[in-house]
């Protein structure tokens, strides 16, 4: 047989990429479900990663069991759109830590795709929005966690950020990215970096809602973080990119922080004799493992 | 080619002809993989499967190959070996695959791979090919581990994230060397190897 002529050549490829197209293909069906369940669980502890840090005796250990962790400090898990509205809900898992829902990044890519429609002058898609809203109590205390994507150096970079309940001040960051340059745009991902949202804020009255941006160039420090040096364009596209989505969650924050502010005075105003709210969830369960830092 | 020294075959890639420090391939993944053990041994069995297998798929087809486009049928073989280990690791050791994020994916690039298929695999036997496979991806891994024993020891102080340097040391003012985190100590330590094993076998000094 001849294997060098032509009609043998085609024949020989077009079989042979079929053959290997339909072995990936059952291959990447079949460990999908197991993939996804990975992402889930990587989303699900940046999710407490960015809450734990509003209260600083409460660290996760790598292997810690997140998700009877999470179940455990979710109070609600729902979507808002644009105009602040609830558009849907969220499984917190507290029947059965297998039904938790969160967004992954391809989810948030999909908002960050009608955000920039909007962006570009399609206002009516605003209601259409279905951005998610996690909230947290750590030991009595309620976060937000609210998350941000957008277009870094090389790939999309994410994060999230819990907010406190005055719908403004960040008391926790979290930041990820598929491939920034190592030692330098990838720094975002790292402790130090995010530390420094800690405390600061959203703008809610108007203008930039955030910014990351250098030292020099900052003219609002309680409303911006320094950004890394040797790594503008992720820097920039950082802020953009908490700028943008906060842009869009501040209806919702605005709301959220007005309901509570008023919560909070009927309270103050009605029972004197009310427990501080952080003595009745502070201890941990014995079955979670929780560190508490020195 | 019918007498195949099969001692010889899995012995030579390890020491005598490592596809690494005698023959200077794989070094660009050899360099980014080596900060940390746990990545450096599940790209070592990533390739070991990856070389063994795709020598043995392309030995099986050798006699079918078309000749003329035997290296993209070559690629082929290889990238699906890879895709499937990619897969599988993103299943069931996803930590691990984060940190070697591209690099499973580039093994795809890697040269020993193609380079043992070309040179052995073409025309060997199948089970001799799975060996030889085997061996040098091996070969590569050997080198891998040691290199991030070195580089995860006196960078991080720790050895599969354990720490073995106690913190006494670090209360007496010893420090993790940064450098070595970097690629390049990489480069220089793998420099170190080579060194070392041509000094022992004076067969590789040239003239």
């Amino acid at each position: 047989m001849n294997t060098n002529g032509n009609t043998y050549t085609v024949i020989y490829s077009t079989i042979l990429v079929v053959l290997v197209a339909a072995i990936l293909a059952f291959v990447a069906m079949s460990l999908q479900g197991k993939q996804n369940e990975n992402v889930k669980l990587e989303t699900i502890s940046k999710l407490l990663g960015a809450a734990s840090q509003a209260d600083e005796s409460l660290t996760i250990e790598g292997d810690a069991d997140v998700l009877a962790l999470y179940a455990e400090k979710i109070e609600d898990a729902f979507y808002v759109n644009g105009l602040g509205e609830k558009v849907g809900q969220m499984n917190t898992g507290k029947e059965n830590v297998k039904d938790i829902q969160v967004t992954t990044t391809s989810d948030l890519k999909k908002q960050n795709d009608i955000i920039k429609k909007i962006e570009d002058g399609q206002n009516d898609l605003a209601s259409t929005l279905a951005m998610p809203v996690y909230v947290f109590n750590i030991n009595g205390k309620d976060v937000t966690v609210i998350p941000c994507y957008g277009a870094g150096l090389w790939g999309p970079i994410w994060g999230y950020l819990a907010i406190n309940a005055d719908g403004k001040t960040i008391d926790g960051a979290v930041f990820d990215h598929k491939g920034e340059t190592p030692g330098l745009g990838a720094k975002i991902a790292d402790a130090p970096f995010c530390k420094e949202f800690h405390g600061k804020s959203f703008n809610m009255d108007g203008g930039e809602v955030f910014t990351v941006a250098k030292a020099s160039a900052i003219t609002e420090p309680e409303h911006s973080v320094d950004a890394i040096s040797g790594a503008t364009i992720t820097s920039q596209a950082l802020g953009k990119s908490i700028n943008l989505w906060a842009k869009y969650y501040k209806p919702y924050l605005a709301g959220a922080a007005a309901a509570h502010q008023a919560e909070a005075t009927a309270v103050s105003d009605s029972t004197m004799t009310c427990t501080p709210a952080d003595s009745v969830k502070t201890t941990a369960p014995a079955e979670v493992k929780v560190n508490v830092e020195e | 080619m019918s007498d195949i020294n099969y001692k010889e075959v899995l012995l030579k890639p390890i020491f005598k002809g490592n596809p690494v420090t005698v023959l200077v391939l794989g070094i660009c993944s050899s360099l980014a993989v080596t900060v940390q053990m746990e990545g450096a041994c599940v790209m070592a069995l990533s390739v070991i499967i990856v070389t063994g297998l795709s020598s043995f798929v392309a030995s099986i087809l050798r006699n079918t190959i078309p000749n003329r486009i035997r290296i993209i049928v070559q690629l082929v073989v290889v990238s699906l070996m890879v895709i499937l280990v990619d897969q599988i690791l993103k299943a069931y050791a996803y930590s691990v695959s984060k940190t070697l994020s591209v690099y499973v994916g580039l093994i795809i690039t890697n040269c020993i791979v193609m380079g043992r298929i070309e040179a052995f695999a073409l025309g060997n036997k199948p089970i001799p090919s799975l060996l030889d496979g085997l061996a040098n991806g091996a070969g590569y891994g050997l080198i891998l581990v040691v290199v991030a024993f070195f580089r995860e020891i006196l960078g991080s102080g720790t050895l599969f994230g354990m720490r073995i340097i106690p913190q006494s040391f670090y209360d007496a003012g010893y420090m993790d060397n940064g450098l070595i985190i970097l690629p390049p100590m990489a480069l220089i330590l793998l420099g170190i190897i080579v060194w070392i094993q041509r000094s022992i076998q004076k067969d590789l000094q040239e003239k």
